[in-house]
Parts: C-alpha cells; sequence; structure tokens
C-alpha cells in the first residue's frame, strides 16, 4: 500500500502543458529519486502534491496520499496535511525563512498550529527538533534570527520545520543545490537519517544523478513533464535500458577527449614553473570587519591569507575549495578587479598590482573572464555584436566596423554559433548557448588567460558536458591557459591538469589533478573529495548492498 | 533598502505591441495625449478670449453657450481650463526636467563611486528631502516675490532628490551584476560603463519614476498657484481659478467643479500611464495577472 | 557565547541609531544654514521696514546695532542658532511680540490636524491595503484599487471645496470653516478639524493603500511564505503573522514622506477652512513681509520633517532585525 500515489496526473498553467500522465508512488519508509533537468516539471510535481500550485494551474488525474484524494481536497483539508502529514524542503535555504522572526518561532509556529499546543510546550519540541537536526542550544538559541545563520545552517532550520511533526511524507526539493559538497553531504546524511528514524517516506527532487542514486531505493527519471522511465535505483542506471537515461548518466559522468599534450611531461613540476605565464606572489587580501560602534570595527577578515602559486602558458589549472574559501576574491584580484591587501601579481612577467586602469591595458587583452551565471552575464540591452565586441575595447588600434564584425563573426564560429547570431539579443538564447557566447566575448581578443569563476555549474548535465568539451577544444586549438574556479570535482579531473585546494583562505594542497583527487592528503581535500558524489561509486555501492 | 527589479529582456517592437495591450497604459495614453493637445489646441483657438472680461456675463452657470459656466469676471471656463492647462503641463514638465537633469547624473555617480561620495552625495540629498516644495516655494517668494518660475524651481528643486534616489538605487541594483564586471575586465572606466551599461538598463525607471512626478508637478503647481505662490492672474491657471471660486461655492459651484476635475483627470490619466509602463517592463507584476 | 553575541547585536543597534542620529543632527545644522543664508540675501533692510520710511539714518543704524545686524555673518547665524535652541526666534516685525508666542498660538491647530490627518490616512490605507492583496486580482482588488487610482489624483484643498460644499453648504452639517479655539471646549474645535483632516487624509491614504498592497504582493512571492504555507497555515493567516511584518518597511518609508507631504498639505488646507494655523500665519507674513516669522515657521516644520524620517528610520530598527545587527 503506498503512501503517495500519483496516477495520469497532467497539469497546465495558464495553458501551457507541464506536465503529462505522470505515474508515481511513494511506499511509507521508502526514498524515491525525482530526477530531470530544469524544465522537466520536478518541482511542479511537488508542489500539486502540496497543493501550493499558482492559482492559473490546472490539474487533472489522481494524487493520493494516506488514502485522501488530494486534487478534491478542499483547502481546510490540505491545512490539516501540510506540516503536518507531509513536509517539505525547499532549494533557496538563503531565502526561505522569515528574516524578522526568529527560528524558534518559525519552528514552534507550525507545532502549534496542528497541535494547539502552549507556546512553551511548542517551543520546547521546537528546541528538540533544532538538537535533532544539528543546531544544539548552546550556539543556536531559539531567539537567533536568520540572518545570523550560514546557508547550511539554515537549510537544518527549513528542515526541522519540516519535520518536527514527524510527518509521513517528506517532500525535498533539490534541498542542497544551493549548497557546497561537502554541506551536501552532511545535509542528505541528514535526511537519510531522519527518514530511517521515523519510518517517513522521502520524495526527493534533485537534478544531480549522484545525488539521487546514493539516496533513493527508486528513481523516476522526467523530462519535458513526462515520465522517461522509472524503477529500482541500481538497476535502472546500470542497465540504462531508456536512451534518455543513458544520455544523461553519460553526460554525469562525460570527460572531454583530449589529446593529453600536457601530461606528457610526467614528473616535471606543476604550478611552478621556469617562465610563468602568472605568477601570484604571497597574496593578501583583508576585508574590513563589522562596525562594531560608531568608531569600531572588529579585526579584519582575511579572505586570502598569504596566498602564492604560478601558472604556465596553456596550462589548464583548477582552484577548488568550499564556498567562502576565498576562491573567487582570488580570481577577481588575479583579473585585477580587486587589490591585494600586500604582495604581487605578475602576468607575463608585468606586475598588475596597484596600476591604474590605463596602464593595465596590455594585461586585460590577454586575460579575459567567463562567469558562472549564463543569464547574468549579458547586458539586456545589447546586441551579440556588441557584447561579444567589449573586450576589443583594450585593443591599441581601434578595429574598423569591418574587421570588429568580421572578429565577431570568428570567434562565434568558434564557439559553434553562427555569424548570423550577431544581431540577436541574448535572451534569444538558451543557457547553454549564452555560455557559448560568454565563451566567445572570452576568446576574441586571443588572450593567453582565461579565468572561469564556475563556468559550467548552471548548466544541466548534457549542456554542461557540451560546454566542458568546447573548453578543451578551445585549450589544444588555441593554446589558452585556465584558472577554473569551482567547487565541482568532476569539473576540475574533466579538464585540468592541475589542482590547488584552497581553505579558509589558504592554498592547503596542490598536484597534478587526478594525483589530488585519488590520493588527497590535507584533509580539506580529503573531506571534498570524500563528500563529492559520484555517479560510478553510488552505482557500484548500490549494486553491492543489494548483492 | 535595496531595490529588486528584473531587467526586461525585449527590445522596444515587442514592447511597444505589448504597451498598447496593456489596458492601464491604453487608458492612460490616451488621457495623457488628449490633454497635451487641448494645451496645444489653445494657443490657436479656444471658445472664447480669456483675456477679455465681460462683467454683464459674470457667473453664468453651465450652458450651450459656456459649456463650464463663467467665472466672476465673466470669463469662459472651458477656455480659461484649455489655456491652463498648457501652463500645468509646462510647469510640471520643466520641474520633472530639472530633477532629472540633476537627479540622474547625481544618483548616478554616486553608485558608481560609492563610499565618500555617495555618502556625501546622499546626504545632500537628506537636506534637499527636508524641504517639501511647497516650503522651497514659500522661500523663493518671500525673495523674489511670486510667480510661475518660482513654482518651477520649487517643484524642480523637490525633484531632485527624488530622481537621485531612484537612480542611484536602480543603479547599485545593475552594478554587482556580472555583465559589469565583464565590462570592467575589458577595461572599461566607471563613466563608460555607467553610460553604456548602467544608464540604459535603468531609463525605464527612470521613465516610471518621471511620469509619476510629473503628476505630482501638476498637483503640485495647482497648489502653489491656489496659495498664491505660483502662477499669477491674469495669467490663467487651474489652482488660480479654484481659489477664485472659493469664496463663491454657493452661487457658482461650477467654478470649482470643472478646473478641479481637469486636474484630476490630468493626473489620472499621466498615473496610468506610469502604472502602465510599469507593468508592461516588470516582468514580476506581469506574471501575477 | 550566547551573551557574546547578545552584546555585539547590542552594540550594532547602537551604532545604527547613532549613526542616524547624527545623519539627522547634521541635515538640520545645514538646513538651518540655508534658512539663514536666504534670510541674509533677501532685499530689504529689517530695520528699515519696521521704523517705517520716515526714519532717519541714525534712528535706524541705532536700530541696526541694537538687532545685532552690523555684527559678523558667523556670529549672527551662532546668535540666531542658539536662539532656535533655546526656542527664540526673535521678534516679529509686524506684531512686535516674540514668534515663538504667535507659533505657539497657531501650532496647536495645525500640529492636531496632521496627526489626526495622518492617523485616519493609516487607519484607511493599511486595512484597505490587506483586503486587496488578500483578494489579488479579484473585483473587490479592482475596485479597491480603482477608488485609490483615483484618489492620488485628487488634490487635496479641491477635494476640500467639495467636501465643504457637501456637508457644510449643502447638508448644512458642520461649519464651513473657522476655529472656535481649543477654549471653547474640545469637541466644537475637533468638529471644526473633521473636514480637514478627511480632506488631507483620503488623498494621502490612497497612495498609501496602493504601497501597502503593492509590498504586500511583493512580499508574497517570498520564498518564505512558501514554507509558512507549506507549514499548513491558512493564507489569511500567512498574510497576517508573516507577510504584514516584512511588508512594512517600504510602507513606513511612504509614512514619513507622507508627514512631510502632510504638513504642506496642512498649510494648504487652512486657507480653505479659514483655520488659524501656521499656514494661516506664514502666507499673512508674506504679504506682510514679516521674514523673521516666515523663516521661524519654515524652520520649524523642516525640522519637524527631519525628525520625523529620523523616527522612520529608527522604526526600522524595530521591524528589520538584520539592521540590528548588520552595519
Amino acid at each position: 500500500m503506498s503512501l503517495l500515489e500519483i496516477e495520469n496526473l497532467s497539469l497546465t498553467i495558464g495553458g501551457t502543458r507541464i506536465l503529462r500522465d505522470i505515474e508515481l508512488s511513494v511506499a511509507p519508509g521508502e526514498v524515491m529519486g525525482l530526477v530531470g533537468e530544469s524544465g522537466s516539471g520536478k518541482s511542479m510535481t511537488a508542489l500539486t502534491v502540496m497543493q501550493l500550485l499558482p492559482w492559473a494551474a490546472r490539474a487533472t488525474g489522481r494524487v493520493t496520499f494516506d488514502g485522501i484524494d488530494i486534487l478534491s481536497a478542499t483547502e481546510d483539508q490540505m491545512c490539516a496535511l501540510r506540516g503536518d502529514d507531509i513536509g517539505m524542503v525547499f532549494q533557496e535555504p538563503m531565502t526561505a525563512l522569515n528574516p524578522v522572526k526568529t527560528i524558534g518561532e518559525q519552528v514552534a509556529e507550525g507545532i502549534r498550529w496542528h497541535t494547539k499546543a502552549s507556546r512553551a510546550e511548542a517551543e520546547e519540541r521546537a528546541r528538540k527538533m533544532l538538537d535533532r537536526v544539528g543546531l544544539p542550544a548552546a550556539q543556536f538559541p531559539l531567539s537567533r534570527y536568520p540572518h545570523e545563520l550560514s546557508g547550511g545552517q539554515r537549510q537544518r532550520v527549513v528542515i526541522a520545520i519540516a519535520c518536527a511533526l514527524k510527518p509521513k511524507l517528506l517532500i525535498a526539493d533539490e534541498p542542497t543545490t544551493a549548497l557546497d559538497v561537502v554541506l551536501q553531504a552532511q545535509i542528505l546524511d541528514l535526511l537519510r537519517d531522519l527518514v530511517a528514524e521515523n519510518r517517513m517516506g522521502l520524495l526527493l527532487i534533485s537534478h544531480d544523478l549522484a545525488v539521487v542514486t546514493e539516496m533513493a531505493d527508486r528513481i523516476t527519471i522526467l523530462r519535458h513533464g513526462e515520465v522517461m522511465e522509472a524503477g529500482d535505483t541500481a538497476r535502472t542506471l546500470s542497465e540504462q535500458l531508456h536512451p534518455y537515461t543513458r544520455q544523461l548518466a553519460q553526460a554525469s559522468m562525460h570527460v572531454p577527449a583530449r589529446a593529453r599534450a600536457h601530461e606528457a611531461g610526467q614528473g616535471k613540476p606543476l604550478l611552478q614553473v621556469a617562465k610563468p605565464l602568472l605568477q601570484v606572489e604571497r597574496v593578501t587580501r583583508d576585508y574590513p570587519g563589522r562596525r562594531i560602534s560608531l568608531f569600531k570595527r572588529s579585526a579584519p577578515i582575511r579572505a586570502v591569507n598569504d596566498v602564492s602559486f604560478s601558472m604556465a602558458p596553456g596550462q589548464s589549472v583548477a582552484l577548488v575549495g568550499r564556498s567562502g574559501c576565498g576562491k573567487s576574491t582570488l580570481a577577481r584580484m588575479v583579473l585585477a578587479l580587486d587589490e591585494p591587501t600586500s604582495g604581487t601579481i605578475r602576468f607575463r612577467g608585468q606586475t598588475i598590482t596597484g596600476k591604474s586602469e590605463a596602464d593595465l591595458k596590455p594585461a586585460r587583452r590577454d586575460m579575459q573572464v567567463v562567469f558562472q551565471d549564463p543569464y547574468g552575464s549579458f547586458d539586456p540591452r545589447q546586441k551579440v555584436e556588441k557584447l561579444v565586441a567589449e573586450p576589443l575595447h583594450v585593443l591599441e588600434k581601434k578595429p574598423t566596423n569591418a574587421e570588429r564584425r568580421q572578429m565577431v563573426a570568428n570567434a562565434l564560429h568558434e564557439v559553434g554559433l553562427s555569424p548570423d547570431d550577431m544581431d540577436k539579443y541574448p535572451h534569444e538564447f538558451s543557457g547553454g548557448q549564452r555560455q557559448r557566447l560568454s565563451i566567445a566575448r572570452a576568446i576574441i581578443t586571443r588572450p593567453k588567460l582565461v579565468v572561469a569563476d564556475e563556468p559550467v555549474s548552471a548548466l544541466d548535465v548534457s549542456i554542461r558536458a557540451q560546454i566542458l568539451d568546447l573548453f578543451a577544444e578551445l585549450n589544444q586549438k588555441l593554446g589558452i591557459a585556465y584558472l577554473f574556479i569551482t567547487h565541482d570535482l568532476t569539473v576540475a579531473r574533466a579538464i585540468t591538469e592541475a589542482v590547488m585546494v584552497m581553505h579558509e583562505g589558504k592554498i592547503v594542497e596542490r598536484g597534478r589533478t587526478n594525483e589530488v583527487l585519488d590520493h588527497p592528503r590535507s584533509e580539506a581535500a580529503r573531506a571534498l573529495v570524500t563528500a563529492a558524489p559520484d555517479l560510478h561509486r553510488a552505482i557500484a555501492r548500490r549494486l553491492q548492498e543489494q548483492g | 533598502m535595496t531595490l529588486r527589479f528584473d531587467i526586461p529582456e525585449e527590445n522596444l517592437a515587442s514592447i511597444l505591441a505589448k504597451a498598447f495591450g496593456n489596458r492601464s497604459f491604453l487608458a492612460g495614453f490616451i488621457i495623457t495625449a488628449l490633454v497635451a493637445a487641448v494645451a496645444i489646441v489653445s494657443f490657436f483657438w479656444t471658445p472664447y478670449d480669456v483675456t477679455r472680461l465681460i462683467i454683464a456675463d459674470k457667473t453664468q452657470s453651465p450652458s450651450p453657450a459656456h459649456w463650464f459656466g463663467t467665472d466672476h469676471f465673466g470669463r469662459d471656463i472651458l477656455s480659461m481650463i484649455m489655456v491652463g492647462a498648457r501652463n500645468s503641463i509646462a510647469v510640471a514638465l520643466v520641474a520633472v526636467g530639472i530633477g532629472m537633469g540633476v537627479g540622474v547624473p547625481l544618483g548616478a555617480f554616486a553608485a558608481a563611486r560609492g563610499g565618500l561620495v555617495d555618502e556625501a552625495l546622499m546626504r545632500l540629498n537628506d537636506l534637499v528631502f527636508a524641504f517639501p516644495a511647497l516650503l522651497s516655494a514659500i522661500m523663493i517668494t518671500a525673495i523674489f516675490g511670486p510667480g510661475a518660475v518660482n513654482a518651477i524651481i520649487a517643484i524642480g528643486i523637490f525633484n531632485i532628490p527624488v530622481f537621485a534616489r531612484v537612480a542611484r538605487a536602480g543603479a547599485l541594483a545593475i552594478w554587482p551584476r556580472e555583465f559589469i564586471l565583464a565590462a570592467r575586465a575589458a577595461g572599461k572606466s566607471r563613466t563608460l560603463i555607467t553610460l553604456e551599461h548602467v544608464l540604459p538598463n535603468i531609463v525605464t525607471l527612470l521613465l516610471v519614476q518621471g511620469t509619476i512626478q510629473f503628476a505630482l508637478g501638476i498637483l503640485a503647481e495647482a497648489g502653489l498657484s491656489y496659495v498664491g505662490l505660483g502662477t499669477q492672474p491674469p495669467m490663467p491657471s487651474w489652482g488660480r481659478m479654484l481659489f477664485d471660486a472659493q469664496t463663491r461655492m454657493v452661487v457658482a459651484p461650477w467654478m470649482a467643479l470643472f478646473p478641479g476635475m481637469a486636474i484630476v483627470v490630468t493626473v489620472l490619466g499621466l498615473n496610468l500611464l506610469g502604472d502602465g509602463i510599469a507593468d508592461i517592463l516588470d516582468p514580476k507584476s506581469r506574471r501575477q495577472r | 557565547m550566547q551573551s557574546l553575541l547578545g552584546r555585539r547585536t547590542g552594540q550594532n543597534m547602537t551604532a545604527y541609531l547613532l549613526k542616524r542620529l547624527i545623519i539627522a543632527v547634521l541635515t538640520l545644522v545645514l538646513a538651518s544654514m540655508v534658512v539663514f543664508a536666504v534670510l541674509e540675501i533677501i532685499p530689504g533692510d529689517p530695520a528699515r521696514l519696521m521704523l517705517g520710511m520716515n526714519a532717519s539714518a541714525d534712528q535706524v543704524e541705532l536700530l541696526r546695532n541694537q538687532m545685532g545686524l552690523n555684527a559678523p555673518l558667523a556670529l549672527r547665524y551662532l546668535h540666531w542658532a542658539s536662539g532656535l535652541l533655546s526656542l527664540d526666534f526673535g521678534r516679529s516685525y509686524t506684531y512686535s511680540v516674540p514668534v515663538i508666542d504667535l507659533v505657539r498660538e497657531r501650532v496647536v491647530v495645525s500640529l492636531p490636524l496632521a496627526l489626526i490627518a495622518l492617523a485616519l490616512s493609516t487607519l484607511i490605507a493599511i486595512p484597505v491595503g490587506l483586503f486587496s492583496a488578500g483578494r489579488h486580482g479579484r473585483a473587490g482588488d479592482t475596485i479597491a484599487m480603482g477608488a485609490a487610482q483615483l484618489g492620488v489624483a485628487v488634490p487635496n484643498f479641491w477635494f476640500a471645496l467639495m467636501l465643504i460644499y457637501l456637508f457644510a453648504v449643502w447638508l448644512r452639517l458642520v461649519p464651513a470653516g473657522g476655529f472656535p479655539g481649543w477654549g471653547a471646549g474640545v469637541w466644537p474645535a475637533l468638529k471644526s478639524l473633521f473636514l480637514p483632516a478627511i480632506a488631507l487624509a483620503l488623498p494621502q491614504a490612497a497612495i498609501l493603500a496602493r504601497v501597502t498592497r503593492s509590498a504586500l504582493i511583493e512580499v508574497l512571492n517570498e520564498d518564505y511564505i512558501r514554507t509558512a504555507r507549506a507549514k499548513g497555515l491558512p493564507y489569511r493567516t500567512v498574510l497576517w503573522r508573516h507577510a504584514l511584518r516584512n511588508a512594512m518597511i517600504p510602507v513606513l518609508t511612504i509614512l514619513g514622506l507622507q508627514f512631510a507631504f502632510l504638513l504642506a498639505g496642512t498649510i494648504i488646507i487652512e486657507n480653505v477652512f479659514y483655520l488659524p494655523g501656521l499656514g494661516r500665519l506664514v502666507f499673512q507674513a508674506i504679504t506682510q513681509r514679516d521674514l523673521i516669522v516666515v523663516e521661524s515657521v519654515v524652520m520649524l516644520l523642516v525640522a519637524a520633517v527631519i525628525a520625523v524620517n529620523l523616527l522612520v528610520d529608527l522604526s526600522y530598527a524595530v521591524v528589520d532585525p538584520r539592521l540590528r545587527s548588520r552595519q
């Protein structure tokens, strides 16, 4: 007997079809993984179960929870179910909590509402629940406000709210997507334990096949609002019968085909080269501390602490670390968008620290950047021609209009776009295409170094694989060196030959990518490696468990 | 407070197509265009000459000859409202121009520079903000005596911090975006980035504020003229007409009714227009419809 | 750890409050300089004005010395400013009485009027905003916001004229104007402030209702509202317990601005209803070129605007815990 049974569910929002004939079930104590790329309808399935859909939504079919027909339930009946029998955890912990209420109030609120408990009783239960999710009273009294907590801690509060009344079903919609890998592992462990303790059903929604494989007993794969394949996790993923399942699995494990030219020189010292392209020497960056009174500030925060490294021309290096470890600050200083507090950075032998914008021009020509968010990195008011041509600003000789168009056309061609795309606006492109545009902009001046800040983490797996291929290809063809900032070890493994692990402002480990990732020596690197979800490993473990 | 808004990702043609499908915009546009047309027509033709006083015709109630009646000097109220329209529009428009012309560069500059420059400019803003338009007008009148120019200056000064705040808040929301970082990585100066990327992206915001301030300017001009700090007789103005009507409410209520309705219709039109523009350009608010 | 955190939070709150206070004082000082400078550049000699055209040059000079008009500029500013602090605004040229006496007499009309109007507009606007946001997109919302749209467009003094016509001329329910004074009893005095307060309040209420509604709707789209609903709270409960307090921040900002508009509005409305308030005082002073009275009233109103804005800044800290601990 299933706890949740979805049959023939179809959903339209304002006439647009979102879901078609969805079939899905969750048994008590079972973990069901719902996987799909963005726009596949995963979240809408969850919101249908909660009946928290936008009001233009129309659902047909049958959704039964614990014998109750959800689609025909009244709002009062749903209010009685929500938070009591069905709990939900959301993706964005930074915005999921009310900023003007204490965490105690927010956890106790649902308890009071459903059990009619007194304030004191509800607060006592809230306290116990917060202790359970790893927020002990000493550090996290009920009187704390959300803004005083980190993202991972806030997600724990959200989980406490969802699980406070030991619901029969927990729905977790991308609960760890906004967190770094180490936090992700911790939150997943917590969810796993809570589910086991209370024999809850868990509907785990994720775009990450590896995460779902590690967690779920059964798996449902969604695409464009339709179920592609469903079944036992280990069997589904090891057999990969459905072509889309195969495609997803392969994209998740994708490694670009590269002629491993740079690996030829085995044993050659990496990151310490004779004629470096980039040389970072004892760089430190302090940010002023919080203002604690009108005239006093607390001690400055050291974002980057005495970091030194160098890169050879054409080399591809990954800078990995947890969020907030200082890797993005370091990248900004390399790009001369931020000034180090002390230390020097040399690019092609020239010091770029403490220089005026005019003196930086030669360096800017040879150094470009690719950002994470393919949507935020283009001015929506400008056409592609102008956007891609932006770095030409640093050229000594201003190209004529015809020359400029030619250069843009070449760059677009190189990233696999058509020169006709020049006259379009960025919103006419998909996420993956925009990231190609971003790369076209980065290579138009034929730079020697491209700094890429999480360039594929906002993309779906299949698109991600294509973009990684493009990076690898350009590295081969144009000899561009990459500094990849990422928290995703699979990306580092896929296209870099050297890796630096950053932790609390310092580089704690460096070396060949494979060596560091296979045999991490520092604790920080070990934590990253063990926490990183890995599809191969997860499938192997599943199969082993089942014998 | 931080301002959040999405930059609409559309070009002009599709925006225009959408604009005329928006009820609020359409109604606002029609009303505003009508008021503007009336003001322009008044330069060439009015039913009666507003400078000629015919005491024999004084305080006549509305009739086919005088649709809106006549005032205490026998002037045709409809004709006076028509001439008053151009006065109202001119004062409010120039005041918006002053506010935008000074306020937007100040706000954009403050956002681009940050730090002490920002702090100093914003404190200056606070200072101007402490003088509501009426108080500035009182002081200016105390020095130079009353006149329409005073009203323009007073309302204009009042508009400066409004536009400075909007421009700054808008610019501050644009500056942390990645495309700005990309432009900086391309070696562009803050001024160039402000001109190329920041201003084009806050134009819509300024446009919406512009219509709001235009409407407020019309209300303020009427208020100032009503208390004798704005447009002076014999130049007809809506506010002054209401002042004249006040003591004659019992005998000639139409003297108060029609000029007031002219103000309401004009301001309503501008506000609808502004709401419409905001609706069309803000994808978030559109989604809720 | 907890106590440590508590102390840190407290200190940051103090820092925020102190900063706002210093800014307010600074603005006040700058504003007083502006007002003083305006007083200085005004053409005409106040001493000559007081003595009339027939006075001799010696008499004028004597009075100039007596009035301190021959002292250096900075000294005169300090003298004037320190006078302001002890509520000594100087003497009116035309009435020959201390300005403070005139102001005291008038402020008991203007201030209650502005406060009643403020209270009235808030009491109307917030419920209407809540009502509209709760019925977002439905008929009730459309009607309420249509009325608000119209209300925003109505000039308060014209609205006042229409009210007089309706209630005083036509229905003869209230006096058309004038003020019996608080000495005549609280009720007659309040009664004569009733129409002016409505005339002031309704257009402001329309603005405030629109702001309240849009702030609420914006907040209702936030993720934490979904979290609250996922707890099982009904929509109305979520609106009251979670949305309203978050929506108060923009509402407070507008409320602060509205006070400035209400003060200005009071000055104009007093002329419609023949109320002996600051507005009447200032316009009489302008026609009689009694500049010291004009400057004093302007300074007083500017100080009121600055004080209210400070109050709004402080209330942010009460509403928003983030301000209490973050710079």
